[in-house]
């Protein structure tokens, strides 16, 4: 009954998302790409952070990369998206897998300082590597040319871009959603809430972290190379720590125990900071009371919260 | 004669300047039960440490079956057929008790790398995980959280997953602490059984000497990480380096012996 309504809820949600650019004012378009794109890049993170219990502070490196992958290949090659996207997810894993490689022996905090320290290498990298990748002024100028797979769209429509975005990140989501539920993604899991245990079963645990570090790696790159025609740049920033916050962020706030949490974060993030920066300066704030909330007391984020009690009542 | 399944030559293990075990030699037989005894602090969690991989010895080498198997990773020593308890619960806590099982049962079978298949939907690993719990009493606990049910139950349900993985030689590491006497003498039945089975080598470790004399074929006893002595019930209870050292003084006290909680 309770699996019904909530598979109800899902597909109601999904022909929202779909129907969105014909009933919200122009301006949520944007709003909504966003939020798809950012929650793909929650998701991610959540494969290492919540299914596996490895908390990365790095992981804008992954996202960045992917939206320079897209953006160059877009400004010097001209290649279909499709196949930018895919070289985006390829890089972000490839990333990924080397940072993974030199991080995933260490532990908790360990583990956060040292993606946190690769990260900031890698800021550093695309701000200074100026032939390469134009500096703080970043890939900027491409057009955007076919999709790929012979369909005819026009991206640059933001409806349109909309919902390439849209289905790019269901059948990502769905691909994710496998993998967690998965008998691999039931060794994540078993490894978040008891390492030792699981390498006693026989099982390296370093090489389960690094391929769920690299498969996170992958999507998030995916995430970064949708972002490189929706915001016609790829800029240092975005692989700047503060990026890697976000999906930390998100997932908290939108409840790191169930796969949508993170999704949820991200709208919830995305709205309110769009919200609270049209009214005050002091967006940090307005975020900073929210997460302290938050942690105090709806420890499991909000859609975990409502799903803990919703599922538990009678 | 056939060759032992463990050799251990000469095993230490310092902590800074406290010698937690101190030379220890042993040699067990395929299917034999061999309790360790010795009073805390006598180095037999340190012992099962080194064996099962999870730490170094200082010096000193362990052989599986003939093979040296002395500082391998936990996992490495795991796939050759070794599989142990912890004496401190160390379960899944948010999994069900049957996913519990089925982590390590998914290990076994290799599922652990697949990707796209449907963990819930893996009949075979079900139906494993079902069987052993059965076994061990615990069968209709399948589907509550594992943090939630019963210290006793726990305790069956680590013996469930140290099971799951088929190995050759079982080290249990005080299996029945804690546990109710209705308990004890339940884990003890089933250890019997599994002994008897002929498909394991048995390490117990045990305050309970009741349970020691019901299951071992044979005692080590430790004192102070070192070997007092090794035997058959009769041949550790009457050496007389243990009756000073260990049961107590008192010779005359046959009786008090075979009660006394160590
Ligand atoms: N990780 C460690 N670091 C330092 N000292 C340790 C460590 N582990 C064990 N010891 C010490 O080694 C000695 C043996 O401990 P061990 O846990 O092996 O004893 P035990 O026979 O299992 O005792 P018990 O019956 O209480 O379980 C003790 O003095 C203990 O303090
Ligand atoms: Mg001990």
């Amino acid at each position: 009954m309770k699996s019904a309504i909530l598979l109800g809820a899902l597909v109601l949600t999904v022909i929202l998302l779909i129907a969105l650019p014909w009933v919200v004012p122009y301006f949520y378009i944007f709003i909504g790409t966003e939020i798809l794109i950012m929650g793909l890049f929650a998701a991610s993170f959540n494969l290492v952070f919540g299914y596996t219990g490895m908390l990365s502070f790095g992981h804008a490196a992954f996202f960045g990369i992917g939206t320079y992958a897209t953006a160059m290949l877009l400004l010097h090659l001209q290649w279909p998206l499709l196949a930018c996207l895919l070289v985006s997810m390829g890089m972000g894993a490839l990333l990924a897998l080397v940072i993974g490689f030199l991080s995933v022996r260490l532990n908790e905090v360990y583990f956060a300082m040292l993606t946190l320290a690769f990260g900031m290498m890698v800021f550093s990298i695309a701000h200074m590597w100026r032939s390469v990748t134009n500096g703080s002024d970043g890939i900027a100028g491409f057009t955007l040319g076919a999709f790929g797979l012979g369909i005819d769209l026009t991206l640059g429509n933001p409806a349109v871009y909309y919902h390439v975005v849209l289905a790019i990140v269901i059948v990502a989501s769905l691909v994710l959603y496998l993998i967690c539920r998965s008998s691999f993604g039931l060794i994540l899991q078993a490894i978040r809430q008891n390492a030792e245990r699981v390498s006693f079963c026989g099982l390296n645990i370093r090489l389960y972290r690094l391929a769920a570090f690299t498969i996170s790696g992958a999507f998030a790159g995916l995430a970064g190379g949708m972002m490189a025609p929706f915001l016609r740049v790829a800029s240092p920033e975005m692989m700047h720590w503060s990026t890697s916050a976000e999906p930390v962020l998100m997932s908290i706030l939108g409840g790191t125990g169930y796969f949508l949490g993170p999704y949820v974060g991200s709208a919830l993030f995305v709205l309110l900071e769009t919200w609270i920066t049209s009214v005050t300066q002091a967006w940090m704030l307005f975020l900073g009371i929210v997460l302290a909330l938050m942690v105090m007391f709806f420890r499991r984020g909000i859609l975990g919260t409502f799903l803990d009690w919703w599922l538990d009542k009678k | 004669m056939t060759d032992p399944i463990l050799n251990i030559h000469n095993l230490t293990k310092r902590f800074g300047g406290n010698t937690a075990v101190s030379g220890i030699n042993l040699q067990v037989m395929p299917r034999e039960t061999l309790a360790i005894i010795g009073p805390n602090g006598a180095g037999k969690t340190t012992f099962y440490n080194m064996v099962s991989g999870r730490m170094q010895p200082t010096e000193g080498t362990v052989e599986l079956n003939g093979h040296d198997i002395t500082g391998l990773k936990p996992h490495k020593i795991s796939r050759m057929g070794v599989s142990r308890s912890f004496q401190i619960n160390n379960i899944f806590p948010e999994m069900t008790v049957r996913q519990n099982v089925e982590v390590a049962l998914s290990a076994f079978h290799g599922y652990s790398r697949k990707l796209f298949n449907l963990a819930s939907g893996n009949r075979k690993v079900q139906e494993e995980a079902d069987e052993l719990l059965n076994r061990l009493s615990i069968g209709e606990l399948s589907s509550q959280r594992a943090g939630i049910i019963s210290y006793g139950d726990k305790r069956l349900l680590e013996i469930a997953v140290v099971l799951a993985t088929r190995p050759k030689l079982v080290l249990l590491d005080e299996p029945t602490a804690g546990m109710t006497p209705e308990e004890t003498r339940r884990v003890t039945k089933l250890i019997r059984s599994l002994a008897d089975s002929g498909d394991y080598t048995f390490l117990i470790t045990e305050h309970d000497m009741g349970v020691v004399f019901d299951l071992a074929d044979r005692i080590l006893v430790m004192h102070r990480g070192e070997s007092l002595a090794v035997g058959t019930v009769e041949e550790v209870k009457n050496n007389p380096d243990v009756k000073k050292a260990y049961l107590g003084e008192d010779e005359d006290d046959e009786d008090g012996e075979k009660e006394a909680a160590v």
